[in-house]
């Protein structure tokens, strides 16, 4: 329900913009979104969160726009007012290429944390003031980031997380066969119809009715 | 000279309650009927592995209803799920530390061969890091085909030279 503080508060692109001169606007299909620096990240969102009734942290992840691109590394921050029923997104570029950092925002969100950890794991963006900063998803001491734009789907062999275990099978982690795999299609290596797996008879489907 | 025992060769009384058998016969006999799972559940695979125990299949009519989550007391490890490289090492503790004789079965695709998760966080089939006797096809497999598989064990156990084993393990 709306109530006249909230009323006064609404939110729009200019408000925001009149606040922080720094923030720009960003281009958007859907909900309004901004370039916010990395120095005023942590300021931007508590605006947002005290004065705009955005209490909700929807969504935190990462872009990597590959090697060779500068900013290399961008954190997106999805915001939701359960008062108002509206979304609003932020980016912030990270100015180091080799080694990303952005402010942690667990002080505003505390749910930010695993986020924070799986972006962390995910793409090797640290986070300054985190509380916890370790893997989430993989093991430590995983010597890669498996979301970053160089990293092959298939895995990169090093050895198993358990020296003990490792010792014993002798199994190490190995890249993952892709030819015929669901996900990659090369065009002309592998009949995807013959790799996939299928019922015998296709003489109907959905398509062509069951002859009688 | 009286004896109390006036028995000379046969007493239907005893010999009647005796039946004779190879040794193997017997302990497969047991081990088949009562094999308690390890349910090592890490996946969708998971769901229909309870299915399995429950009312409508009822693997108990098997002799296989009892899921120790104490791999202590368990005879069959049945990996029902992806198995990823972090969780491997646990896998092959727990089964490490299930007493002998021991079974595996890998219930569906993914535990069986990596299925559908070819990526670099996937164990392509639990088979790399533990012996595996039965395998089940299926994503999920049904309850029935699971039910299937603890019956192929079975007949495997049955096979064993189980009194050599126990003999040579000394």
């Amino acid at each position: 329900m709306l109530t006249t503080e909230n009323q006064v508060n609404a939110f729009n692109a200019e408000t925001l913009i009149a606040a922080f001169p720094a923030v720009t606007l960003r281009a958007s299909l859907d909900h309004p979104a901004f370039n916010v620096p990395s120095s005023e990240l942590l300021a931007v969102l508590g605006y947002l969160k005290e004065k705009h009734t955005f209490d909700f942290l929807a969504d935190l992840t990462a872009v990597d726009w590959a090697e060779g691109a500068t900013p290399r590394f961008t954190t997106i921050y999805h915001l939701f007012s359960t008062t108002t029923h509206q979304y609003v997104r932020l980016a912030s570029d990270c100015l180091d290429n080799a080694t990303p950092r952005v402010p942690s925002i667990t002080s505003l969100w505390p749910s930010a944390n695993w986020h924070e950890r799986e972006v962390y794991d995910m793409f090797g963006i640290q986070f300054s003031n985190h509380p916890d900063l370790r893997r989430i998803l993989m093991w430590d001491g995983y010597p890669y980031h498996p979301l970053r734009k160089e990293f092959p789907l298939a895995g990169i062999e090093t050895d198993l997380p358990d020296v003990e275990v490792a010792a014993e099978t002798k199994v190490k982690v190995k890249p993952a066969p892709m030819a015929g795999g669901p996900f990659v299609a090369l065009s002309g290596q592998v009949n995807m119809t013959e790799a996939e797996p299928m019922g015998k008879d296709q003489s109907w489907t959905e398509k062509s009715e069951k002859p009688n | 000279m009286v004896s109390s025992n006036s028995e000379l060769a046969y007493n239907s009384k005893i010999e009647g309650d005796v039946v004779v058998s190879r040794a193997d016969a017997v302990i497969n006999w047991i081990r088949t009927n009562s094999m308690w799972p390890m349910p090592m559940g890490l996946a969708c695979c998971a769901i229909e592995l309870m299915a399995v125990a429950s009312s409508r299949f009822d693997i108990a009519r098997f002799g296989a209803e009892v899921m120790r989550f104490s791999p202590r007391q368990a005879d069959v490890m049945i990996v029902s799920g992806t198995v990823t490289y972090k969780m491997a090492s646990a896998v092959r503790r727990i089964y490490d530390q299930m007493p002998h004789p021991k079974w595996v079965i890998a219930m569906g695709a993914c535990a069986s061969s990596g299925g559908m998760y070819r990526s670099y966080a996937t164990l392509q089939g639990v088979d790399r890091i533990i012996p595996v006797d039965v395998y089940v096809s299926g994503c999920p497999p049904r309850p029935e085909a699971l039910l299937d598989a603890l019956m192929k064990l079975q007949e495997k156990v049955k096979r064993e030279p189980s009194a050599h084993n126990l003999l040579i393990s000394k």
